[in-house]
């Protein structure tokens, strides 16, 4: 692949826009990212994924997928030890190494890392509420230039689970009369952006087939809408993905697709890299 | 008719005997919520699903024209209600305010390279860590009535907000325009409605001239407060502050953003006598910088120490009463309880909120943080005495300071910057040529 084909992969773009988006969190918004937490999981992100390709026996080593992942895990995971945002960082690119059917990693690896030690720590947590409108809004402006980007190819998931949740918050509101400043308020949320664009979007963990990714995302929706406005649990959309993710085969089962290779649409049918990315 | 009164405001004033002495520093002043009008003061105690409400108020009127009508989330029994006792929030009022601490700079002529006191926040000293301180009709049912202290309680559960409206306006209450909106809402979410007026004769009995905060326990996965029927009829943006009691660690909001206030700040003498409206227009501007959205924090300690204090941590006796149950778990269970530091971590959230900019009700989450933070805002005093060396440079340094200083707090209230200049005692510039003393009388120093 020459470096403007590689360009176009879209995982560039979403690099860079989380990278800026961890910057102005340290500086500027004070979303409580620590530096060293920062640190500690993108250095270890990248080296459980060096050491699990020589493992697996890949050709080349990776490294725009555990970033992206990692620098998800910075935006959205909170800790006070560093030891446990490096835990998180292995617990996540290990998993898409261990936990695979058919080819495919279940989980989301940061989903799973996040509901890993928030079940079973009580050191880390997930801060949702520090995003101002002005920050959500830039962040907005800045997800919606990946669909541009992408040409929304496998953009379903995404506009899937943002359209199905919107209706069902809109829905709940209408039910019980109230105005439509809170459904409007409850979608302004940054960590629900950084979930529909960064992690409920990965091709490598939701159904191959258009249909399948469509039903999916529905059913994430709706589950998180479960969590979130029927249990009065916090952080539905994280917890209804982790929830919902072995369903993922099944749903490859009955649609029977393809499994998706990164940069695929950019470069002719490839024998592309096959494995864990 | 008799106003409804939603949301509890607290105005009261407490007498500050005390001049702790901190570890570093003195402290002086704090801005205690008695700053803000028409505050409103709620104590939230949470572990696992159990949460106690103590909610403050400061009605000032005719005790027999108030009523509260909040939501709870669920059926209220007679033995979940308590009337609690005022002293315990002023007293966590008083420990969680912000502060004002003061410096003087010692004689620059003996201590050269004056030592920056640096406050370790992380851990306590050791002599604190070890302190132990501490009818059907209209579609609606009154499920329970009863009195406690001096409030009658009755626990409303209807089918149709309308219902409930009509029950209250029937029962004398003036209920705000575009309640049964909200009332519907929070109907069809599972919540009840408790309603609690003052019983006079009891109060009369109890004699009490003030209205006793009320609490109520309950078990719900709701971790929320509910202040949508408090916007509805408000004028101007209120202020609420709520205590979170916990036992894990710092406590923020899920749907609005948290956010820290400066602290630590350098500020110039002359806010010492004018802390409150310091801090009053320093809040005001950093929650306009939040687009008048945030949620601030002002104090996030570990309940067993303080530094400096403002006032003494609560002790276990305080913190029962507050309903922080698992002290009380652990003192009946173990009888001969070694002293231990306090299993209870405070956070103080302050909210100005109104209807445009807070729409939903405040949903809280428990963080496993417990780094420490405190509004601290410091005086340092620059060395008025005589001295025996040449101060040029250290008043040139002091100019420099001061001048920071004056800029800085330009920034944080949003005052004329030549206003704060004017009330500042710059050092004037003598070189030593301009001193009186002859050049000789140091000579043989």
């Amino acid at each position: 692949m020459d470096i403007s084909t590689r360009l176009q992969d879209p995982r560039y773009y979403q690099i860079g826009v989380l990278a800026s988006l961890v910057t102005c969190g340290i500086i500027a918004l004070d979303f409580g990212i620590r530096v060293e937490n920062a640190v500690a999981i993108v250095s270890t992100a990248l080296l459980v994924q060096f050491a699990g390709s020589k493992a697996a026996g890949l050709p080349r080593f990776d490294p725009l997928s555990p970033l992206i992942t990692s620098l998800s895990l910075t935006l959205l995971f909170r800790t006070d030890l560093a030891v446990i945002a490096a835990l998180a960082a292995l617990v996540a690119i290990a998993s898409k190494f261990l936990v695979r059917v058919r080819g495919k990693h279940i989980f989301n690896p940061a989903n799973l890392a996040i509901v890993t030690l928030m079940v079973s720590s009580d050191h880390a947590w997930i801060s949702a509420g520090q995003w101002g409108s002005g920050a959500t809004g830039a962040l907005a402006i800045a997800c919606l230039g990946i669909i541009v980007l992408t040409r929304a190819r496998r953009a379903e998931t995404t506009i899937g689970f943002l359209g199905f949740y919107a209706l069902l918050l809109f829905g709940r509101a209408h039910w019980l009369g109230d105005p439509l400043a809170i459904p409007i308020h409850q979608l302004q949320n940054g960590a629900l952006l950084v979930f529909a664009f960064f992690m409920i979007s990965d091709p490598k963990t939701t159904p191959d087939t258009r249909g399948g990714r469509t039903l999916y995302s529905a059913l994430v929706a709706s589950t998180a809408f479960v969590i979130q406005y029927v249990l009065y649990q916090p952080h539905g959309p994280i917890f209804a993905l982790i929830a919902t993710a072995p369903l993922v085969p099944v749903i490859d089962y009955l649609f029977r697709g393809t499994s998706y290779r990164w940069a695929r649409f950019v470069t002719a049918p490839a024998n592309g890299v096959k494995g864990a990315r | 008719m008799k106003p409804l009164v939603t949301v509890f405001a607290a105005i009261f004033t407490i007498a500050i005997s005390t001049t702790a002495q901190a570890f570093c520093g003195f402290y002086v002043a704090k801005a205690d919520t008695s700053l803000f009008n028409s505050a409103s003061q709620v104590v939230l105690v949470r572990d696992g699903q159990r949460t106690v409400i103590t909610m403050a108020n400061d009605f000032e009127g005719d005790v027999e024209d108030f009523a509260v009508v909040v939501p709870v989330p669920m059926f209220i029994e007679r033995g979940q209600v308590n009337v609690g006792d005022k002293a315990m929030i002023d007293h966590l009022d008083a420990y969680t305010s912000p502060r004002l601490v003061e410096y003087f700079d010692p004689d620059p002529c003996i201590v050269r390279n004056r030592l920056e006191m640096m406050q370790d926040m992380s851990a306590p000293p050791s002599s604190w860590a070890e302190r132990t301180i501490g009818a059907r009709s209209q579609g609606i049912t009154i499920e329970a009535s009863y009195t406690v202290g001096e409030y009658d309680i009755l626990i409303l559960s209807a089918e149709e907000s309308d219902g409930l409206i009509d029950w209250l306006n029937g029962n004398g209450y003036r209920v705000p325009s575009g309640a049964s909106r909200v009332i519907g809402s929070y109907l069809k979410q599972g919540m009840r409605f408790f309603v609690a007026k003052v019983n006079v004769e009891e109060q009369r009995k109890a004699g009490y001239t003030y209205l006793r905060p009320l609490q109520v326990a309950y078990e719900s996965n709701k971790f929320m407060l509910p202040i949508r029927l408090g916007t509805l009829n408000a004028k101007q943006q209120q202020d609420l502050y709520v205590y979170a009691l916990t036992r894990t660690g710092r406590v923020e909001t899920t749907n609005y953003r948290a956010v820290k206030l400066p602290s630590n700040v350098d500020v110039p003498a002359f806010v010492k006598s004018d802390f409150a409206d310091f801090y009053r227009d320093m809040f005001a501007r950093q929650a306009q910088a939040a687009n008048d959205s945030g949620v601030f924090l002002e104090y996030a300690w570990d309940m067993s120490w303080c530094d400096p204090c403002a006032a003494d941590p609560l002790s276990d006796r305080e913190l029962r009463s507050l309903g922080v149950f698992w002290l009380a778990e652990e003192s009946t269970t173990r009888k001969i309880a070694p002293p231990r530091v306090q299993d209870v971590f405070v956070t103080r959230l302050h909210v100005r909120y109104d209807r445009e900019h807070f729409p939903e009700d405040l949903v809280f989450q428990e963080t496993g943080d417990r780094q420490n933070y405190q509004g601290r805002y410091v005086v340092r005093h620059p060395w008025k005495g005589n001295s025996g060396c040449d101060l040029t440079t250290y008043h040139e340094q002091t100019r420099d300071r001061l001048e920071r200083e004056a800029q800085q707090l330009a920034n944080l209230t949003g005052w004329e910057v030549d206003e704060i200049r004017a009330r500042i005692d710059f050092p004037s510039l003598r070189r030593m040529d301009d001193d009186p003393a002859p050049w000789w009388t140091r000579l043989w120093d």
